[in-house]
């Protein structure tokens, strides 16, 4: 039944109340936008994006994880027709007994299609495989006249509301069903080389350099470090194994999902926990723990994809006020302002631990879509007072350089610097007004971004 | 909204030309400037005020209120409300009056009570409606120390304010659970037009002090402040005092 609940998003800030509609059912769906009240509604998958994007203050929210059918399976087109409410960890196992791989993972498996279709996720084989709706061949769409759309990306009728969908934040309407294009696989382990950066600008040399070999790559960078050894990194890279290439005991079962949960974060964990020398000893221990380099380590998909996902809750460590998350990208030819950020960040006084740099290849045809070619940074950081001076201070230099934010990940941005990282936001407000005049779909993150 | 780390994008100042609400505006203008909706009797103070705020960045809206007319504070606050939602409302108003007065006049009594007590009342009703509406919000209410324990030299304004006090504590229980928040404030002699011509008592702060803390608060979530804080201490002490001590203090 419907239920007044308060929402965060996963970085726990700012809390709205919201009437949660429990959708089991393409009809729940439809019934919940023909009775959409003043407030309008948004659809929520597993609350993984960091901000608001899936809360919607005094209106209504969809719960889309009962929508959670994988419809059809075909091995011969490898594709896949699930619901939006399916998460990515039920696909991936549902498709590796059949060799099937789903072709974009981000970093943690807990996420719907839905959500991955609204946020136009990424993740580490960005470079080779661009993001998750460049693999996605139609979705179904529920719009605010009650009429459930077929979208194609090349489709001349539809793309373009197939194209503002994807990345659109759910602005534009309830995905429900999607076909998603997969991957032949031939083991669920990796390849993995690793080394380490001694500075930021050897990080972004090495990436330069050896990503084209690669078709995952990411690197871990020190946050706290100054100096020489500013921004020194752990980068890991590699590819999927072939059967031939695990060792002998594994070769049996190839394709078996190692997902060991180490356990919950409790909840009632105080503030402060992640503070200037618990981030400082963390950081130094996660540089030093890896080996200068080490080339073909066998990993499992968690160890390589997933390692928050071996603690549930994890974001509960920042403490009762939460966490923000800072990602942006900036163009190729920005490394100098990248080194600038990271140097700022370092200098902060405010810690990080997840600190991820990555390159990321050509971007899609998607008007709100994050990953440009370029590089990205993310970092997160406990809510303190300060942390906005630091923000608008790296907005700056990312809008200096012709870079964005991540709207996933946002829970700040003004809304006059949105505009200005994402030129195309007009064209895709008028797709949206021909579909939603009355911007029936809202959310705290459009009210508060003015997106409209 | 008010975001992760706490900036609004819109105030609402409920006695818009009160130093008190005025500082906690510029207060916010200085960080991230929020649009900002000024309700208060037309004039000149008014258009004074709403120019400072407009040369610190901030969208300023003029619109009229008059705490005395419960009727029309539904109204206020749905006009208030017409551009987008009101993250942060500032009650604001309230009269100081002569203390002597307000025992032996029955109208100034009246006044003091109508203004501080039933208008902030009807108020805080309205506001309630509209962050039940919103699912989000935070009130400001500018209590008093005065309302923690009635003293001989300002008892009616003191009652006011001890009604005020407690009526706001409770709505910030009542609304919880819809996604509301109300900060009671509780200040000490405050230097302001309100007091002007007054002498400072203890632990006087000025209005950018009170409007420090208010935002300061704000962003941790709280729900009640006392400024400076020391006065809660202070008045902890003094609410626990026997009466025959608690008369003979000068205060």
């Amino acid at each position: 039944m419907t239920e007044l609940r308060r929402l965060t998003g996963w970085g726990r800030t700012a809390a709205t109340t919201a009437y949660v509609e429990p959708v089991r059912r393409v009809e729940d769906a439809v019934a919940a936008v023909r009775l959409a009240g003043d407030r309008g509604l948004i659809a929520r998958g597993l609350g993984r994006s960091y901000g608001d994007a899936a809360q919607n203050a005094g209106g209504s929210v969809l719960d889309m994880t009962g929508l959670d059918r994988i419809v059809q399976v075909d091995a011969e087109t490898r594709t896949a027709v699930v619901q939006a409410g399916v998460t990515l960890d039920t696909l991936m196992r549902t498709l590796l007994p059949f060799g099937l791989w789903v072709p974009v993972l981000p970093g943690t498996r807990q996420v719907s299609v839905g959500g991955a279709i609204a946020a136009d996720v990424h993740g580490k084989n960005h470079h080779v495989e661009g993001s998750f709706g460049n693999h996605v061949r139609s979705v179904e769409l529920l719009t605010a006249d009650g009429v459930v759309r077929t979208l194609r990306p090349d489709d001349a009728s539809t793309r373009d509301l197939f194209w503002a969908t994807v990345g659109g934040m759910g602005l534009t309407g309830v995905v429900l069903q999607a076909t998603v294009g997969l991957h032949d696989v031939d083991t669920a382990y990796f390849l993995v080389d690793t080394e380490r950066a001694h500075d930021v600008y050897d990080l972004m040399q090495r990436l330069a350099g050896g990503d084209a070999h690669y078709p995952y790559s990411v690197a871990w960078f020190d946050s706290i470090a100054s100096g020489d050894r500013l921004g020194r990194a752990v980068i890991t890279r590699g590819r999927a194994a072939e059967v031939d290439e695990l060792p002998t005991k594994l070769r049996g079962r190839p394709l078996r999902f190692d997902a060991p949960g180490l356990g919950t974060v409790p909840p009632g964990i105080p503030g402060g926990l992640v503070n200037r020398i618990t981030g400082r000893a963390f950081n130094e221990l996660w540089f030093r723990k890896a080996p200068a380099s080490r080339r073909a380590e066998l990993q499992n998909i968690t160890t390589f994809f997933h390692p928050l996902d071996v603690v549930a809750d994890w974001n509960r460590v920042y403490g009762p006020r939460g966490f923000c998350q800072y990602q942006f990208v900036v163009p190729e030819g920005a490394e100098p302002v990248l080194r600038r950020c990271v140097q700022i960040i370092a200098g902060s006084g405010h810690v990080s631990c997840l600190n991820v740099l990555k390159r990321f290849g050509p971007a899609n045809r998607s008007p709100l879509s994050f990953p440009t070619a370029g590089w990205t940074l993310a970092v997160d950081i406990a809510v303190r007072p300060g942390l906005e001076r630091l923000f608008a201070r790296l907005d700056a230099m990312v809008l200096e350089a012709g870079g964005r934010v991540y709207l996933a990940k946002d829970a700040r941005l003004p809304a006059a610097q949105l505009r200005r990282m994402y030129p195309r936001l007009e064209e895709f407000a008028r797709i949206r007004r021909q579909v939603d005049p009355a911007g029936m779909f809202c959310s705290d993150l459009s009210r508060r971004l003015e997106i409209d | 909204m008010i975001n992760a780390l706490g900036i609004p994008q819109r105030l609402l100042l409920l006695g818009g030309t009160s130093d008190i609400a005025l500082a906690v505006a510029r207060e916010y203008a200085a960080g991230r400037p929020p649009a900002v909706v000024l309700a208060a009797r037309p004039g000149e103070r008014r258009t004074r005020a709403a120019e400072q705020l407009r040369n610190l960045g901030c969208a300023v809206r003029e619109i009229d209120f008059d705490a005395r007319e419960p009727h029309t504070h539904a109204a206020v606050v749905a006009e208030a409300a017409a551009d987008g939602d009101i993250d942060i409302a500032v009650v604001a108003f309230g009269l100081l009056g002569d203390a002597e007065r307000a025992w032996t006049d029955l109208g100034t009594a009246v006044e003091l009570a109508e203004t501080n007590y039933v208008g902030a009342v009807s108020t805080g009703v309205a506001l309630a409606a509209r962050i039940r509406t919103q699912g989000h919000g935070v009130v400001v209410a500018l209590s008093s120390v005065a309302g923690e324990r009635p003293r001989r030299s300002n008892f009616v304004y003191g009652s006011t304010k001890a009604g005020f006090d407690a009526f706001y504590t409770g709505l910030g229980e009542a609304l919880r659970e819809h996604g509301g928040r109300v900060l009671v404030v509780r200040p000490g002699f405050v230097r302001s037009k309100m007091t002007e011509g007054l002498d400072d008592a203890p632990l006087a702060v000025s209005p950018e002090q009170v409007a420090k803390a208010v935002v300061a608060a704000v962003r941790k979530g709280a729900e009640q402040v006392w400024v400076p804080t020391p006065m809660r201490a202070v008045m902890s002490g003094l609410r626990h005092l026997p009466r025959p001590v608690f008369r003979r203090l000068p205060i």
